[in-house]
């Protein structure tokens, strides 16, 4: 490890990144898991944000700015598809009155 | 040095202008801007054709005429064919024959197809074949010929079916081509010879190679020519391929006369006379030619004889005369046969045009022995016709006295037995020529008339011009005599054999004509004083009927070929390899496919979840494989170690 150059002493990079996969395991495991469509959105979300850690964490570790921006760009398509995300649900709750993930599956061939 | 500017490739594109403009915009063109452009094309490949003959004549233009720096078609390794023309003395006659009768068909066309619908699809047609046809005429290379060739073959395929409605028209024009392919074949075999053999399809390179190599004969020469044989006995209509003719009547007269009678039919002559080196070092090959020639020229005779639809009479006759011409060519007298060719194109071209007049006067009446007694009530073209019936009849110092005779005196000189015999074969066919000629000319013009329903009227002018015209060739048309024509055509297809001379072409020619005469006698006997329609019917009736039903070579051919590769086609090809092979491997596939997509199909439940799951799973998988299974280990082991 010596030969890393670590900007923390007190928290190892390992650290952060096991934080951020258990995160995104977190996020993947309610994604499958649960049935309400909100749910399942925000799981999406923890998703992105345990990536995040990681970029911002490598940006810090490496001194490079490039992750930090990575990050704008993420949080910005998140944004975006939290709008577009959330108009469809409602669109959804409105025609089927239910957000049970299970029960929406019109689109089968 | 260059040559004066002769504008020949316009010889066959100006045509072809013609067939596109009226092929694409007839239909919305009024009639009178049709016709023009239908005249004006072949009457302009006609002027120029007149202006090199002029030229040729006048001493300006010294012939062959090849077209320097010709645009080039195929370059492939040794291989060179390029678009060039080629102006001898052969395709100098060929082509004034092509565009002139050609030319004056077209403009009696103009008043027998009036009434037709597809009058602007004649006219593309008509003047699509006048397009194939030059090409094949000046073509200075085997594989331009043959574009020409089969050119001619598809103008003359949707000329016969022109009226495709009537299915005894399509199925002529089906008949005329299929039956054309079986030679195009053996012609399209005899390039393939010439290529391997020499190198080159150039009509010149390859006669300069046999001149420089006098040694070669026989052998593989005799296999290219006989090839050839087979294509020109397909495109002629010589025995055993000359079935389509006959039919080919279904077509408009004016295309009878044409395409059927002047010009198309006649290039299997014109080839062999173009290749006569490879026929002159093939003893064999031209002994060949001349016996199918002579075969046909009597087998042909007999069924015209006994013919009752006025066409199918000159259709029998056209295939009988093409004999003659194959005859001549058989025993090296090629400028002969050229000449009988011109000749023939005129009175022929004359005859099928009057029979013409006569079927547009009886209102499309066709039968004979419905016809009589039309010499008052069609003068011109009675006159005319009577001109053509005595040319054809070899009467004396009319044009096919002169080139009949030629063709026979050949015959006779060409020594030993065979050539006796080609000889009194050609003298009992010109005498049924004759009888043939004369019945058709009793029967309708002669004695009382058989239809009372029809009232015949004499054609319009516009129809009666070219007929006065191809009266006087066809009378006018072998005075240039065979002397000077052999010896003007002896540059293209080498001097002609030794003349008779002395008394022994006085003795030949004075039984040709005693052959005519006895045919005219006959004919005399039996229809003009007899005054009935069938007198042969009455006097033979076993061979009548044998002969009418044409020998039965139709229902023959039927049997031996058509059943059979019909029988192949539906059982072996159809049932087998078409519905079980093909059509099981097609039902196979599409099985597989059925059963792939079912299998993919529970796949696609359409449920989010699942989606996400497999998605989640390739990932990992993905994953997994792109880092390997060391490297995850590793990483987790410095993350620890780190720690």
């Amino acid at each position: 490890m010596n030969s890393m150059h670590m900007v923390s002493q007190e928290v190892p990079l390992a650290w952060y990144l096991l934080l951020s996969a258990v995160l995104f395991c977190l996020g993947v495991a309610g994604f499958l898991i649960k049935r309400n469509l909100i749910t399942v959105f925000m799981s999406i979300e923890l998703m992105l944000n345990a990536v995040n850690l990681s970029f911002v964490t490598f940006a810090h570790q490496w001194h490079q700015v490039k992750g930090q921006i990575f990050v704008f760009f993420v949080m910005m398509v998140a944004a975006a598809e939290a709008a577009v995300g959330l108009a469809i649900i409602i669109a959804v709750f409105r025609a089927r009155a239910t957000l049970a993930v299970d029960r929406i599956d019109l689109m089968k061939l | 040095m260059n040559g004066p500017l002769l504008y020949l490739p316009l010889i066959p594109l100006v045509p072809f202008v013609g067939f596109l403009l009226n092929g694409l915009l007839g239909r919305r063109l009024p009639k009178g801007v049709v016709t023009t452009i239908a005249l004006v094309a072949p009457l302009i490949s006609f002027v120029i054709v007149l202006h090199a003959a002029l030229l040729a004549w006048s001493g300006s233009l010294t012939l062959p005429f090849i077209e320097q720096n010709a645009p080039s078609w195929i370059s492939v390794g040794s291989l060179h064919v390029d678009f060039g023309s080629v102006l001898d003395p052969l395709s100098l006659v060929m082509l004034l024959i092509v565009t002139g009768v050609g030319f004056l068909i077209h403009v009696y066309s103009v008043g027998y197809m009036q009434h037709d619908k597809g009058y602007w699809r004649f006219f593309a047609y008509l003047n699509l074949f006048l397009f194939f046809m030059t090409v094949l005429v000046q073509a200075g290379n085997a594989l331009m010929m043959f574009v020409g060739w089969e050119g001619v073959g598809l103008a003359s395929y949707l000329l016969i079916g022109f009226w495709f409605w009537k299915p005894s028209a399509a199925d002529a024009g089906k008949k005329a081509f299929v039956v054309n392919r079986i030679g195009d074949f053996g012609f399209l075999i005899g390039l393939f010879l010439l290529l391997a053999n020499f190198g080159t399809l150039s009509f010149s390179e390859i006669s300069a190679h046999l001149a420089a190599n006098p040694g070669l004969t026989g052998g593989v020469l005799t296999a290219i020519a006989l090839c050839l044989l087979i294509g020109a006995a397909g495109k002629s209509a010589q025995l055993p391929l000359y079935v389509w003719l006959p039919d080919a009547m279904e077509g408009p007269t004016p295309v009878s006369a044409l395409i059927h009678a002047a010009t198309m039919v006649t290039a299997g002559v014109y080839m062999i006379a173009r290749t006569h080196f490879i026929f002159d070092r093939s003893p064999f090959a031209l002994s060949v030619v001349a016996i199918v020639g002579a075969a046909t020229a009597i087998f042909a005779a007999t069924i015209g004889l006994v013919q009752t639809d006025i066409k199918r009479v000159l259709a029998y006759s056209t295939v009988s005369q093409l004999g003659y011409m194959f005859l001549g060519c058989g025993v090296a007298a090629y400028s002969a046969a050229i000449f009988h060719l011109m000749t023939h194109a005129f009175f022929k071209a004359l005859l099928f045009l009057a029979a013409g007049s006569v079927i547009h006067a009886m209102g499309d009446e066709q039968d004979m022995r419905k016809m009589g007694g039309l010499r008052k009530k069609v003068p011109i073209t009675f006159w005319t016709m009577t001109m053509a019936v005595f040319a054809i009849s070899g009467f004396p110092f009319m044009s096919a006295f002169f080139s009949k005779d030629a063709i026979l005196a050949a015959a006779f000189t060409s020594g030993g037995t065979l050539g006796r015999v080609l000889w009194f074969v050609g003298l009992v066919t010109a005498a049924l020529t004759a009888f043939y000629m004369f019945r058709l000319w009793y029967l309708t013009f002669f004695g009382e008339t058989r239809n009372h329903d029809a009232h015949p009227h004499e054609s319009p002018w516009v129809m009666l011009g070219p007929l006065v015209i191809l009266a006087v060739l066809s009378v006018g048309g072998g005075w240039i005599g065979m002397s000077r024509f052999g010896a003007y055509l002896a540059p293209s297809v080498g001097a002609r054999p030794e003349e008779a001379g002395g008394s022994l072409e006085y003795i030949l020619t004075g039984l040709a004509v005693l052959a005519g005469a006895i045919g005219w006698f006959v004919a005399h006997r039996m229809y003009h004083r007899a005054k009935t329609a069938d007198g042969l019917a009455a006097t033979t009736p076993a061979g009548y009927k044998l002969v009418f039903n044409k020998y039965y070579v139709d229902e023959i051919y039927g049997f031996a070929f058509v059943k059979p590769l019909l029988a192949i086609s539906k059982y072996l090809l159809e049932w087998v390899v078409d519905f079980a092979i093909l059509g099981g491997l097609a039902w196979l596939l599409a099985g597989l496919a059925t059963l792939g997509g079912a299998i993919l199909q529970r796949w696609q439940s359409g449920n989010l979840r699942s989606y996400a799951a497999w998605l989640a799973l390739g990932a990992a998988v993905l994953l997994y494989f792109v880092l390997g299974p060391h490297t995850i280990g590793t990483a987790l082991h410095l993350g620890m170690a780190g720690h």
